[in-house]
């Protein structure tokens, strides 16, 4: 509320999904994932906080100028665009009454918290359905709402283990890794898109709402199903590999000239590898018995990587991928995230679109994978300050008087 | 709340046997049964038809005669490399009708353009500027079909400077940033060890999908999505934007082998134990609680005594040094090494832990929770001896079953039903076509 915003053009938006209404309860990765794409294609989302309990992305680095603050988070700006944001008292009845008119007014109401919470807050979906016979309701909680392990807590950093993740990136040997993101909060996101408008689709046929369980766990095993099935019909466990593969040699990511800079290329078949050979200046070895064919190369494949990593640290990670790419060499630099922000092709293409943001200032947002030829490209909001959205949704779209606002306020419901 | 969901077996057992889709009653219920797509995709886009079958959609890939190269692409039922044997087909292609069409054929094409008219998606993974050349560019589909959705499937997008870029799983990932976030800081940064630049590109193209349908349910106008495999993989290693722009942190950021990056300390994140590994790493602040119920858990069984009095609340990453941790964490490593990881695992279910066991396929094939969910299919398979479980239902809705319904179909499998029962060729015509290598 202290960040004085333009409400004005709040339903003048052209996107694809005008005039849908999502309920947001949803906080960290996953969730928000599914609600910013929604909500740059046109869906009115209001993100329902509580200042008691922030969504823990608003405490995370990096922070607008290096001065920490609610709002001055990059990682939960850059989740959050396209919403609007209202701070509720949910464990005030009046707090509860104002998100039950807000069920009312809502297509979908979406949550990603641990099992049992929602009905703790009186929100289940039973509740939600006596507000609203028609709702859809989704949660995406870690491990689903249902079996022996669903009321186990945790992130995607470590679930990813869960689903058979770390066991995969690996040495051949070697331990197991870390990962540094929580992949299978970026593999629920999708379903959840496809299984709420595949469910809005459904309802405005029929009239029926429904009940979406989905779990970060079993998109992420689904995502799997490769090795699982190679394990269940061949009774093998997958080798970790590296960065081999089986039909391609080399396949691998090479050290390049100064700090940290790798590329990583491909060869999978005879043009590929003669191009590769003319891109490294033809040097003895490669008409070797041993690299002339691809399955020489597979049984020589450490020496094969010992020789082009001795060529590879001579050059320019950029230099050499564009001169690989340009001979039709699959090839790519191992991108730190300022390559990836300046790189060429991705600007070229509108990957990153700028906004102002009342307390981080001007700066850019990553684009859906996706472009649409009518509908077009709608990042058009940044993420709202703790709570900035509370008057408007109040008095605009439930219809309240100022005062009844102002006594709202008050009484500490709005916080 | 089980009673709820919509349950699947059953309906398994009584019609993945066969993949004829003659019985249509269970597709009645499902949301998009009355939808029709057309899947040109190779293995790039393979799975946004896929994921939009789950939910009932009328898939037919249309497949090169012979069957399409991602056939070739293994492991293989017990290893004998075979079109029919692919176990990423097996996975990519379940829900969906096979035919096999040459659309570069006068007559294919017509066939093409009489099915594009009853269709609502078309799904392609072809190189960018293809379909034009071969004249079935999106404004000509447009004109044949104007509400039609077509998606584009391609590595760089159908625009800007790398168009013509080739690209495989590694690339992928090694442009988006993701390798650079996985592997030991001194060494090469790693893929993962199983493709997902793909899946990710598949999925993300039908929640594209989904949101173009949405409109055109309103507005009757179609469109042309245009996704590329790079940006979908930029979108699950997220940073890019606010680390250059506003500063480092959020998550990801530079590798560290075993260790999790917390500002200017690294946690230990996998961790060894007596038969592997498991995932766990010690938490403060607001989640200080997930601590301390590890070490009540260790102080039953008489170690970590040293830890007691740690109060994990009040303690913040950013001010503790390397040393401290490390100091904890040799007292939580030599627990672990104590137990098994499925010890471990349902322990930590009692205690509250956010610990997880580093599963391999095996583990996951007899993982409880996935089993009691009704995760898995029974399928049965021509080329396969009995029947095999298979990852089905991602999706657990209370109004209908959204996994597997049908086995992938082999080539060429619904020609008939498709060609002679449903456009009214004759099979004097289907044996000019084939024999023409049209179909």
């Amino acid at each position: 509320m202290q960040n004085k915003v333009d409400n004005s053009n709040l339903h003048e938006l052209e996107g694809a999904l005008e005039g849908l209404n999502i309920l947001d309860f949803t906080w960290i990765v996953a969730g928000p994932t599914a609600t910013r794409m929604l909500g740059a294609h046109g869906a009115t989302v209001i993100k329902i906080e509580s200042t008691k309990r922030l969504d823990i992305f608003r405490a995370y680095q990096p922070m607008a100028g290096g001065i920490p603050g609610v709002n001055r988070s990059g990682v939960f700006d850059a989740y959050n665009h396209d919403k609007l944001g209202m701070a509720l008292n949910l464990s005030k009845p009046a707090g509860l009454e104002i998100a039950k008119k807000l069920v009312r007014w809502a297509d979908i109401v979406i949550e990603n918290f641990a099992p049992g919470t929602m009905d703790r807050l009186g929100l289940s979906y039973d509740e939600a359905k006596k507000t609203k016979p028609d709702i859809i309701m989704a949660s995406l909680s870690l491990q689903g709402q249902t079996g022996p392990s669903s009321k186990q807590g945790g992130f995607g950093t470590e679930l990813q283990a869960l689903a058979g993740y770390n066991n995969l990136v690996r040495w051949p040997g070697e331990a197991p890794q870390g990962m540094q993101n929580p992949y299978t909060d970026f593999v629920v996101p999708w379903f959840a898109i496809v299984a709420i408008l595949a469910a809005v689709d459904y309802r405005n046929r029929t009239g029926k709402g429904q009940y979406i369980d989905i779990s970060q766990l079993e998109p992420g095993v689904l995502f799997l199903t490769v090795p699982i099935m190679d394990y269940l019909l061949n009774s093998r466990e997958a080798k970790p590999v590296g960065n081999r593969c089986d039909y391609a040699s080399p396949h691998g990511v090479f050290r390049c000239r100064g700090d940290d800079r790798w590329c990583a290329l491909a060869v999978f078949n005879d043009s590929q590898w003669q191009a590769l050979c003319l891109v490294m200046d033809n040097p003895y070895w490669v008409g070797e018995e041993s690299f002339r064919t691809l399955l020489a190369r597979k049984r020589n494949e450490d020496e094969l990587e010992r020789l082009i990593e001795q060529w590879m640290v001579e050059q320019d990670a950029e230099k050499v991928m564009s001169k690989l790419q340009e001979s039709g060499v699959p090839a790519g630099i191992v991108a730190h995230a300022q390559d990836v922000y300046d790189e060429p092709h991705l600007r070229r293409r509108g990957h990153f679109k700028k906004l102002n943001h009342p307390e981080i200032g001007e700066h850019s947002y990553e684009m859906p994978s996706w472009r649409l030829s009518l509908t077009g490209d709608l990042i058009h909001r940044p993420s709202p300050c703790l709570g900035e959205h509370s008057e408007y949704i109040c008095t605009k779209i439930l219809g309240m008087s100022d005062d009844e606002f102002v006594k709202l306020a008050s009484e500490g419901v709005l916080e | 709340m089980n009673q709820i969901f919509a349950e699947g077996k059953a309906i398994i057992k009584k019609t993945a046997l066969d993949s004829t889709h003659q019985d249509i009653s269970q597709e009645a219920g499902l949301p998009l049964a009355r939808y029709r797509i057309l899947d040109l995709t190779g293995n790039e886009g393979a799975y946004c038809g896929r994921l939009m079958a789950d939910f009932g959609a009328d898939v037919i890939k249309i497949e090169r005669p012979g069957g399409d190269f991602s056939r070739n692409i293994g492991p293989f039922y017990k290893d004998l490399p075979h079109p029919e044997r692919s176990i990423p087909w097996y996975f990519l292609n379940a829900n969906k009708r096979g035919v096999t069409l040459n659309i570069e054929t006068a007559d294919g094409r017509q066939i093409l353009e009489t099915l594009l008219k009853r269709a609502h998606f078309l799904i392609e993974s072809s190189p960018a500027g293809y379909l034009e050349t071969v004249g079935l560019g999106y404004s000509t589909l447009q004109a044949i079909n104007p509400g039609l959705i077509m998606v584009s499937i391609t590595p760089f997008g159908q625009n800007g400077p790398w168009q013509d870029w080739k690209s495989c799983d590694l690339t992928h990932m090694a442009l988006s940033g993701f390798a650079n976030i996985l592997g030991e800081p001194d060494r090469a940064p790693m893929r993962l060890s199983v493709d997902q630049a793909c899946l990710q590109a598949g999925a993300q193209a039908a929640a594209g999908a989904m949101i173009a349908h949405y409109y055109r349910q309103k507005t009757g106008k179609g469109q042309h999505i245009d996704l590329s495999i790079q940006e979908a993989v930029n979108n699950v290693t997220t940073g890019s934007a606010y680390r250059s722009e506003i500063g480092e942190g959020g998550m990801g950021g530079q590798r560290s082998g075993r260790r999790f990056n917390r500002g200017h300390v690294k946690a230990l994140d996998i961790w060894e134990c007596r038969d592997g590994y498991v995932a766990w790493r010690i938490w403060t602040g607001q989640l200080g609680s997930k601590t301390k119920a590890v070490v009540d858990w260790m102080n039953s069984e008489g170690l970590g005594l040293e830890l007691k009095e740690v109060d994990w609340a009040i303690i913040d990453y950013g001010t503790i040094t390397q040393e401290q941790l490390d100091t904890w964490e040799s007292h939580f490593a030599k627990f672990f090494l104590r137990h098994t990881k499925e010890q471990l695992y349902e322990k930590a279910i009692e205690w509250g832990a956010s610990l997880f066991p580093v599963n391999t396929p095996k583990d996951l094939a007899g993982n409880k929770q996935l089993g009691e969910r009704g995760f898995w299919a029974k399928i049965e398979h021509p080329e396969v001896e009995g029947t095999f479980n298979c990852p089905s239902a991602a999706v657990k809705s209370s109004a209908y079953y959204c996994g597997i319904r049908y086995r992938s179909p082999m080539v060429g499998e619904h020609n008939s039903e498709i060609y002679i029962g449903e456009l009214g060729f004759s099979k004097e015509d289907i044996t000019i076509l084939k024999q023409a290598g049209i179909i």
